[in-house]
């Protein structure tokens, strides 16, 4: 009846995973409490979870993402505490099967649902806005796709209390991975988390390939497209491109552990060398994916707080393009060890080091970008300034890595770990970090807090030196990635090091969310307030409407003259959000709730696929299936916004703006 | 707002006529591959080249039938996405095969 699922499933008798449980379960209650005391579960059904809006959206893709990095981070300090005692017959707090699953778990949460769930939050803010539209292409496709994201997220943290996590590693190589070796739950956990948030993903990428190609307002031709809409359009690409490969190789591997068969096992004529290739064919474009519009942040930052256009825009779209392709031709540097020899190792490692070039190109773009002008020191900055130091080192050492040669050596050593550190918290984590500071007023209509922004950049710079620099020397040293305890003494200080920084990191976290706690109490401060909707002086589409944005974004279409567009019409005088001007009924999409259901029954098909409970999986596939059927035959999807009501939203805008104006 | 655009494009959707000539060719290449490997009547080698030809054919049939891809004005996007695509499957599969022939040779796996 129940599958594989029964009371020894739960760990009561580890206490970490007990004291987890306790702290979640207060916490959520808290909340649930705090929502019905407040009589706001209709408010936030209505207006949040069964919105369509891109931007509310964006906000809940980002709740996600904060909330997961907490999580990740978590698995991230257990990690380094765990080294610092595991020294010399101390053997820690951890015993191996609880640390593999923390590994394991680490990797998994932090790429696919706290950077991709960012990445994907920041698209929508950003996008649609960017470009003068007034929602995605596929609003309810939108709505499905976070859903599916949210539920895999949650699939994963029910591993946490109900039965136990994968223990091989955030990409599960076979033949660890098949049931032979691991026929616990944990890997089908991994599996269909991560199958479930890749439908939603690919969705994401069909939405925005669609709406970057046929929505752009008139006039915005593809050399006139804002930068980082750019990196959101290549970063589309590559996700229809490579997630349908890693939704193959993680069916084979399904297909090996469910139903017996051989792609990848030691017999029966599997080669589980062809899963490395395979999940690597996905995994090298999926680092592109998210450090595409890290850049793309970046290019937007650098250029408004430099108060000049960005430097070298043909050469940044064409060096944008560049990477997209090539990222595609790499993705053997990830095994040169597995023994394909040396012509195909020189073909992938010289390929490897090629991709440095339009990545340079970059940097020097916004270095030009803000020589000689006049730089404004803002938090976002900081980050900017931050990450290129930051990830120019991890350059570096990837293109070390490249060597295959070097490989050799330092493959999954501690140097590995902190050269995709470097690159992926100096490159990724700072950009989406610095899109928030820079977006953020944009979305609520109040500024961040700078001095709490300053503080976490700070926090997170130096404590990112102190816990990776050690990991580099460390990989020098030879020790490598995964140990759960060692005895060589001359190890255990690099790793206290290392530890002193993810504390460091963690004082970064802190200030973060004072920042965001500040920000929020002050936010109507008259200095903190937006009323203009353009607070930076910023020089794209999305700052030309109000802050928060009306839901239909623009009244008016803008009419596109010129690359930067709203720069633009500002030097010429040309009010882009034409007020005044005689409204015209808006076409919208309505809320559905069809996208929370599909991801609801999804949830349950997963959950008893892994337990294999299979009349409850049969009932959560025909709830898909049935949801799916029914907002497919409903033609009630859409509704026209009066040209009065639309009069009413922007006559209010401008009033405040003259009013301020006034003052 | 995404019905007013659907049909911009100009794209054929088309006929109940072309949907059954596209499902009937697909059960024939798929019965026939199916038989082929069922009847032992080929050599392995032949076997597998026949099942990757016939899956090839079938790529196109599902192209022409069902994705109504043809050469015209209209789908010009169609067309480019579509080289894209045949770009990045190529790279990936003539990629894997460069990868794993030399991993077979140096591993002595096969």
């Amino acid at each position: 009846m129940l599958g594989k699922l029964s009371f020894a499933a739960i760990p009561y008798d580890v206490p970490i995973l007990v004291g987890t449980f306790l702290g979640v379960a207060v916490a959520g209650l808290a909340v649930l409490g705090l929502v019905t005391y407040y009589g706001k579960w209709g408010y936030l059904w209505r207006e949040w979870l069964t919105s369509v809006d891109h931007k509310r959206l964006g906000v809940m893709y980002i709740v996600l993402a904060l909330v997961m990095l907490f999580r990740g981070f978590a698995d991230a300090i257990m990690m380094r505490s765990q080294l610092a005692l595991a020294y010399a017959g101390n053997p820690g707090y951890l015993p191996p099967h609880h640390y593999d699953q923390i590994f394991s778990a680490h990797g998994t949460i932090m790429i696919f649902f706290m950077a991709m769930a960012f990445m994907t939050g920041l698209f929508n803010i950003v996008v649609p806005l960017q470009i003068g539209a007034r929602d995605v292409a596929f609003p309810f496709l939108n709505s499905l796709s976070f859903w599916m994201t949210t539920i895999s997220a949650v699939l994963i943290n029910v591993s946490l209390f109900i039965g136990e996590f994968s223990q091989c590693g955030w990409l599960a190589y076979p033949p660890l991975s098949e049931s032979q070796f691991s026929p616990g739950v944990g890997v089908d956990y991994y599996i269909w988390a991560v199958q479930l948030s890749g439908v939603g993903t690919l969705l994401t990428g069909v939405n925005f390939f669609t709406t970057i190609v046929k929505m752009r307002a008139p006039g915005m031709t593809f050399m006139k497209m804002p930068i980082f809409t750019w990196t959101a359009l290549t970063a589309s690409v590559l996700i229809m491109v490579s997630f349908p490969v890693l939704t193959v190789a993680l069916g084979l591997l399904g297909l090996d552990r469910y139903l017996g068969m051989h792609f990848f096992t030691n017999d029966g004529g599997g080669n589980q060398m062809l899963y490395l290739s395979l999940i690597w064919a996905w995994g090298h474009p999926e680092v592109y994916i998210l450090i595409l519009p890290a850049f793309g942040v970046f290019s937007e930052v650098t250029s408004t707080f430099s108060r000049k256009p960005l430097f070298g825009y043909n050469t940044m779209v064409y060096a944008t393009c560049a990477i997209m392709v090539l990222s595609f031709l790499v993705w053997l540097h990830h095994f040169f060890t597995m023994g394909a020899g040396a012509d195909v190792n020189a073909f992938f490692g010289i390929m490897t080091m090629i991709i440095s070039i339009p990545t340079g190109v970059k940097i020097f773009n916004w270095l030009f970008t803000m020589y000689k002008g006049r730089v404004e020191f803002h938090a976002t900055m900081y980050w900017t300034i931050g990450f290129i130091i930051t990830f120019s080192i991890g350059g570096m050492t990837g293109v070390m890595m490249a060597i295959p040669a070097a490989d050799f050596v330092l493959h999954n050593s501690l140097f590995l770990i902190a050269h995709f550190h470097n690159v992926i918290i100096g490159g990724v984590y700072f950009g989406y970090v610095a899109g928030m500071n820079f977006w953020f007023p944009k979305v609520f209509g109040f500024k961040l807090n700078e001095a709490w922004g300053k503080r976490a950049f700070w926090f997170w710079l130096v404590g990112f030196y102190f816990a990776f620099v050690p990991l580099y020397v460390l990989g020098f040293e030879g020790m490598t990635r995964r140990l759960n305890h060692y005895d060589n003494p001359a190890w255990h200080p690099w790793l206290l090091i290392a530890f002193g920084g993810a504390l460091l990191i963690a004082c970064g976290i802190v200030c973060q969310l004072m920042q965001i706690y500040v920000s929020i109490r002050d936010r109507a401060l008259p200095e903190n307030v937006d009323v203009t909707g353009d607070p930076w002086d910023a020089r794209t589409l999305e700052w030309s409407t109000s802050s928060p944005p009306p839901f239909y974004n623009f009244a008016v279409v803008p009419h596109v003259h010129d690359l930067d567009a709203f720069a633009h019409d500002k030097e010429m005088g040309v009010d882009t959000r034409a007020a005044g001007s005689t409204y015209e009924q808006i076409h919208m999409p309505k809320n559905t709730a069809a996208g929370f259901f599909v991801g609801v029954f999804s949830l349950v098909l997963g959950f008893a696929a892994i337990w294999y409970i299979w009349w409850l999986a049969a009932i959560g596939l025909l709830g898909v299936i049935v949801t799916v059927i029914m907002r497919s035959a409903d033609n009630d999807v859409d509704y026209y916004v009066p040209a009065s009501e639309v009069a009413r939203i922007e006559n209010e805008h401008t009033r405040k703006i003259m009013a301020q104006a006034a003052e | 707002m995404a019905h007013a655009h659907t049909n911009a494009s100009g794209e054929s959707h088309g006929s109940y006529g072309s949907y059954l000539i596209g499902f009937v060719l697909a059960v024939i290449l798929t019965v026939a591959s199916f038989a082929i490997v069922m009847s032992h009547s080929l050599s392995p080698s032949g076997t597998l080249l026949s099942i990757a030809a016939l899956a090839a054919i079938q790529v196109v049939v599902h192209l022409i039938f069902f994705l109504h891809m043809n050469a015209s004005s209209e789908q010009r996007w169609n067309v480019m996405a579509f080289a894209f695509t045949v770009m990045f499957v190529g790279i990936l599969v003539l990629g894997s095969l460069f990868i794993m022939h030399y991993t077979a040779i140096n591993m002595m796996s096969r």
